[in-house]
């Protein structure tokens, strides 16, 4: 048995990185709740956050318009962002476990393309049939965008998930995906080929991305979908650090791979596709989250990872909807171009990174 | 004490290179390991030793014949059991990100944790114990991406302990590694199988560390035959020699030795029995030249002069005397000639 001395060594250490670990985790907290209420403030109209607050609880403020702003549009906008954020980090992470590359998102299944070929389909070609629906489809959150969007995205998921019970070799199923990706953009650019401005320019619309088009009864589907695989997520904790020694120790170890892998790939899935059909394909979010969360907490160990990725992933995606309407007023900036120039920089660094000192599996 | 652990019988194994053709790699193998066991699995790469030690871990099924843990077909346990009684050390590097070696090792107690992997003090004690038996307790604290090769073997040989198993299975553990490293690994594997009474069986290159080291040693020739026995046994039978018969390289069943076969550039003649003159004997024979000691009718004869600082070697060829204060001024002076 160890020494006593080596052994209070360790306990002190352990003890030492608990209370920094609870430190980060309450500061992260802190974090959201004050990122939320700014979102909730700031915008075309700029509202004090103690009359937010005040809104929250239900109570009476200076003027009633604000109230239904918060209530109507800000409300609904917020938590769509935290849940997309979360959804987003959290899938990311999935497949940076499950693939062992650093560089995978939650999109490297085909779901995003899958999703952007089922909105291409709608946006560019049903629509011939019916033209005054095209106006319609021009705003974003229109109910027939996040079908055509889930579909797409359901259909990738279910051929990813046929062909994962086949293919024995994770490294595979990434190519493939990537592969599944290039046949959609293909065909996304054929119908784009055919079709007038007008339609372009609504299916354009849809790859900027938003969270402002989530209504509350979008959200009344939305939110037990997203909870509900964030704790299957929080259910593979387990499974996802096992299977950081690769798959072959994975099975070893007594982890019936095929599946866990299964698992993964549904909750992943889910979480990266609803978001994309409700909020269009939202770029780089899922990628640099984890890396954010795995320099913060110093740790590979997805029980600490999955639980502050959730809330870092609601964080950022918070600030990238505060900054897509900072800038001008009265114009939002393309979301995606926001989560690009946050999301770029934190990839860089992870590069850079990681070839100084190599602290993630290559 | 040695109780048979690990039985095969008539185990046939091999791969399915597609839907319908099966190439076999070996058959009707029927071996066991026993309990406190060292056993080395050696071969020529491409006999397949990988498939054998992949097919006792319960990875790919046999072709024909089965595989038993303590009496159990290991095809019919469930992951987790077998997770309990077999364990595996591979040769690949494995990156886990950011990991202290400490939470690396408790991996191993996976099939006997609670589903959010929480360690029990008897769960603790035994990461403890594994990781101190390695001699790896200074590393516990560390980040295993900071650990050098031999180190992270360590670990993954606790790891591969604190599955508390029966049975522990590697696959060229010490191939990544240097000299030193390889002795250590290899001198701690067969303390672990005598301490634990595991039985333990490794696949290697080492056949030199393999023959000093192993009770056992499974030789697994290119045509498919394992030949089983002690060290010495395999050696004296000849299937040492028979097994790793390949052009240019024989088994010198003298020295337990490999040697490449070379023409002879000529002859020399070595006088003296020090250290030094071991080590000249080695040089002469390195650059190709067919020593002899004490035989004084040849042309060329060395002698190694030793003071206590310094080495000289005084050579004569044909009467002339030359005098030279290295090995590689000699061999120089004798490729010239």
């Amino acid at each position: 048995m160890l020494s006593e001395k080596s052994k209070f060594k360790i306990t002190l250490l352990n003890q030492k990185a608990l209370a920094l670990k609870i430190i980060i985790f309450s500061s992260l907290l802190i974090g959201l709740i004050f990122a939320f209420l700014l979102d909730l403030a700031l915008g075309s109209v700029d509202i004090p956050i103690n009359e937010v607050v005040k809104i929250l609880l239900g109570q009476e403020t200076e003027k009633a318009t604000w109230a239904n702003i918060v209530l109507k549009f800000r409300l609904p906008k917020a938590l769509t962002a935290t849940l997309a954020g979360a959804a987003l980090g959290v899938s990311g992470l999935q497949m940076q476990t499950l693939f062992k590359n650093p560089l995978a998102g939650p999109f490297v299944l085909g779901i995003s393309s899958g999703a952007s070929l089922g909105v291409a389909l709608v946006v560019l070609t049903a629509s011939a049939t019916t033209p005054t629906l095209l106006a319609d489809l021009g705003y974003l959150g229109d109910f027939g965008l996040v079908i055509a969007a889930s579909l797409g995205a359901a259909s990738v998921l279910g051929i990813m998930l046929v062909v994962s019970r086949r293919v024995q070799d994770t490294m595979t199923l990434l190519i493939l995906g990537l592969l599944f990706g290039y046949a959609t953009s293909a065909i996304v650019s054929i119908l784009l080929q055919f079709s007038s401005k007008e339609r372009i320019q609504s299916y354009i619309m849809w790859t900027f991305g938003s969270f402002a088009g989530v209504t509350w009864r979008q959200l009344v589907v939305l939110t037990p979908v997203i909870l509900l695989s964030l704790f299957l997520a929080v259910l593979q904790s387990k499974s996802l650090n096992t299977l950081l020694l690769g798959e072959s120790y994975a099975r070893s170890l007594g982890l019936t791979v095929q599946k866990t892998r299964f698992s993964i790939l549904t909750s992943a899935s889910i979480l990266a596709g609803a978001i994309t059909a409700f909020c269009g394909p939202i770029a780089f979010l899922g990628v640099a989250i984890p890396h954010l969360c795995r320099s913060f907490f110093n740790t590979s160990d997805h029980r600490i990872l999955i639980p502050s990725v959730t809330i870092m992933g609601a964080i950022l995606a918070l600030i990238a909807d505060l900054f897509s309407q900072l800038w001008v007023s009265q114009m939002v900036l393309p979301l995606n171009a926001v989560t690009a120039l946050i999301g770029t920089p934190v990839v860089t660094w992870v590069i850079l990174r990681r070839n100084s000192q190599k602290s993630f599996p290559s | 004490m040695n109780d048979a652990i690990l039985t095969t019988h008539n185990l046939t194994i091999g791969y399915k290179t597609s839907r319908k053709t099966v190439r076999c790699v070996a058959s009707d193998i029927s071996v066991s390991l026993l309990a406190g066991e060292l056993v080395c699995l050696l071969g020529p790469n491409g006999a397949g030793k990988s498939t054998l030690l992949r097919s006792l871990a319960g990875m790919q099924p046999p072709i024909a014949g089965e595989v038993r843990l303590l009496g159990e077909n290991i095809y019919k346990l469930a992951p987790q059991e077998l997770a309990k009684r077999l364990s595996l050390v591979l040769t690949e590097k494995v990156d886990v990100g950011m990991l202290s070696a400490y939470t690396l090792v408790s991996l191993g107690r996976y099939p006997y944790t609670d589903w959010w992997g929480n360690l029990t003090p008897q769960d603790e004690a035994i990461v403890n114990w594994a990781i101190k038996s390695v001699g790896a307790v200074h590393l516990a604290p560390r980040q295993v991406s900071e650990l050098s090769d031999g180190e992270r073997q360590k670990i993954m040989i606790a790891r591969a302990l604190a599955q508390s198993p029966i049975v522990m299975l590697l696959d060229e553990p010490t191939a990544f590694l240097d000299l030193p490293r390889r002795v250590e690994i290899m001198q701690l594997l067969r303390q672990l199988a005598r301490e634990t009474n595991q039985a333990i069986l490794l696949s290697t290159h080492d056949l030199d560390l393999a023959l000093r080291l192993a009770d056992k040693v499974w030789l697994l020739a290119t045509n498919g035959i394992l030949h089983i026995g002690a060290p010495e046994d395999l050696v004296l039978s000849g299937a040492f020699a028979d097994t790793f018969k390949s052009e240019g390289v024989e088994f010198d069943i003298a020295s337990g030795e490999f040697h490449l076969h070379i023409p002879y550039k000529g002859e020399v003649n070595v006088m003296g029995e020090s250290i030094a003159s071991v080590w000249t004997i080695r040089a002469l024979k390195r650059a190709g030249f067919q020593v002899y000691q004490s035989k004084n009718d040849l042309q060329t004869s060395i002698e190694v002069i030793s003071n206590s600082k310094q080495f000289l070697w005084k050579i004569t060829n044909n009467h002339n005397i030359y005098t030279y204060n290295s090995l590689s001024e000699i061999i120089k002076f004798l490729n010239l000639l």
